[in-house]
């Protein structure tokens, strides 16, 4: 999941009864799952929420595009350089459409991008923990945009109409990045030497965790998914949405011929799904304070390439400009 | 008369894998999102036609190696890149120049490859100068933008001119091996690609209201011959790191 504990500024829902005329129309347009469009009239806190979701979705795979630009110039082979270059020219597209989709509700992707930078703005928690091999580049294909996938086939039927068109094109691509991490691990499990196989289940022990956190806390300590829910920005709770991703995974991890670092994962028949352990609740929320392994270095990041960049979109904004006095003239 | 094809495939192959990994080292770091794509989409294009490139080098070699052995492995000694597309990034201008003086001088190369002798390098020309079209328009475009854009950007293109310039030596006058291969006619006619590159140099800094320098002048190392800048080395170091340190893996 892209985006973790979204505000939505709301307390208590409002009953049908308790709203206004236009309000009632509204929930009951996304009830009967009638997409809201830019030009339909909508609660601001409505409003809002989706400018801080879709905007932290955004900022995700703008930082996304970091961990995976340590091993860039690392790919060791043709065939790995073209792939990962393809996959973060991907992610630099989705944040584009993302930033339109959210420019549609009348926010502006340089202010959003500033609070991004200021540290008021989040992304997503895992691009805070380091790529520490290239195997790290497969996990990160498989368990991150893994992750990210069960979270956004359920956004492509989000109620708002430029969000949920953005995630059913994205989701294409994630499902392509994710097979292709997939292998990249098999690869090195199946064909590689006892480094490599080492390197791949060094990834896992460490990614695990920080994944299985991507999609927010659990549902009784999710305080704003009530709301979220009855938007439809929402579909599906935090806790079941990981549940789904750990039953899909857990078979490929076993493919694999790796472990995860958790001795509670086991099947429960009875459940029919796998029982796992606790997660570390306050790394993630430290990590999403800032305090991760890689927050300070990500942010500055960002915040450099923005501000060296800054004479570079003046002088493209001036040499519009002349262009355009030149054709009027 | 293979030794030759096989050197010249090598310099096509190694110039555009060197220009790529540059490209590369600006990942997240571009001073726009859209950039961020270009730089990305060119470099992917990039790595592409260094593969084709480097496959038929190791095709005609016939010796063992493959192309990501060429790629991942050779030493820069035997490198033969040009030293234009070694050079650091720099600023944006410094980028933008070292990209716009080999995309043009890229152009007109591979407008001579597409009527090559040699059936094989004529499809990846005919591929590689689609590409290359765009690569040249876009650069083209920000020299433009940058050199007639605000006061700073003009002064940190003229401050740029002078790194980057000196390297534009190799574009314009051709060695032996490259001689035999046009009297063969497997590449273009060298003379017409040093006055093509002059002509799209000039074309374009008149449009961005810069001075075209005087003509580069020869500095006693040669891309070409595997005589490097210092740079080369790091660069390789860094991109061959894993092929080297586990030399009989399988990625």
């Amino acid at each position: 999941m892209y985006a973790q504990l979204v505000e939505t500024g709301v307390k208590r829902l409002k009953t049908l009864d308790e709203m206004s005329e236009q309000e009632r129309a509204f929930q009951e347009r996304i009830d009967a799952e009638i997409k809201i469009e830019a030009r339909n009239w909508m609660p601001e806190a409505y409003r809002q929420t989706l400018i801080r979701q879709i905007s932290q979705h955004a900022h995700s795979e703008i930082v996304g595009m970091l961990p995976e630009g340590n091993w860039v110039a690392r790919a060791p082979s043709l065939k790995r350089k073209l792939q990962l270059m393809a996959k973060i020219q991907d992610e630099a597209g989705h944040g584009l459409y993302l930033y339109s989709a959210m420019e549609t509700l009348g926010a502006d992707r340089d202010t959003e991008i500033n609070k991004l930078h200021s540290g008021k703005a989040k992304y997503s928690s895992i691009f805070n923990y380091p790529t520490l091999s290239w195997a790290d580049v497969g996990a990160v294909g498989w368990l991150v945009d893994g992750a990210a996938i069960v979270n956004q086939v359920v956004l492509q039927r989000t109620s708002y109409g430029p969000y949920s068109r953005a995630m059913i094109r994205i989701c294409k691509e994630e499902s392509f990045h994710q097979r292709q991490g997939y292998e990249i691990l098999l690869t090195m499990m199946r064909e590689g030497n006892q480094a490599q196989k080492d390197m791949v289940q060094d990834a896992i022990n460490r990614l695990w965790w920080p994944s299985l956190m991507m999609f927010g806390p659990s549902d009784e300590h999710s305080p704003n998914s009530a709301q979220s829910m009855a938007w439809k920005i929402k579909r599906q709770s935090n806790d079941e949405l990981r549940q789904r991703f750990i039953d899909q995974t857990v078979p490929q991890l076993e493919l694999l011929g790796c472990t995860a670092p958790d001795p509670e994962l086991k099947w429960n028949a009875e459940r029919g799904h796998y029982d796992f352990g606790q997660i570390q609740w306050d790394e993630f929320y430290e990590v999403l304070k800032g305090n991760g392994p890689c927050n300070q270095e990500r942010v500055a990041t960002r915040r450099q390439a923005i501000e060296d960049g800054a004479w570079v979109r003046a002088a493209a904004v001036a040499h519009a400009k002349k262009k355009a006095n030149k054709n009027a003239a | 008369m293979n030794a030759d094809l096989i050197q010249y495939l090598l310099r096509l192959g190694d110039s555009a894998m060197v220009q790529a990994q540059r490209l590369c080292q600006w990942c997240g770091r571009a001073p726009a999102l859209e950039e961020e794509l270009a730089l990305m989409n060119v470099g992917l294009d990039l790595v592409g036609q260094a593969r084709n490139w480097l496959e038929y080098a190791a095709e005609l070699a016939d010796d063992g190696r493959d192309a990501d052995h060429l790629a991942f492995r050779r030493d820069e000694r035997a490198y033969r890149n040009l030293l234009l597309v070694e050079q650091p990034n720099g600023d944006y201008a410094v980028t933008i120049l070292k990209q716009f003086f080999y995309d043009a001088w890229h152009f007109a190369v591979l407008q001579g490859l597409v009527r090559s002798s040699d059936a094989r390098i004529q499809g990846i020309a005919a591929k590689a100068l689609k590409e290359v079209t765009y690569h040249l328009r876009r650069s083209g475009e920000w020299v433009e933008r940058l050199g007639d854009g605000t006061e700073e950007s003009r002064q940190r293109m003229i401050a740029a001119l002078p790194l980057v310039w000196r390297y534009t030596v190799e574009l314009v006058d051709a060695d032996a091996v490259e001689q035999r291969l046009f009297q063969a006619g497997v590449i273009g006619n060298l003379q017409q690609i040093a006055l093509d590159w002059q002509a799209q140099v000039e074309a374009t800094f008149e449009r961005a209201t810069l001075p075209v320098p005087q003509a580069a002048s020869h500095f006693y190392l040669s891309g070409r011959q595997g005589v490097h800048s210092e740079h080369l080395g790091l660069l390789l170091a860094e991109m061959q790191s894993l092929p080297r340190a586990y030399p009989d893996a399988t990625w």
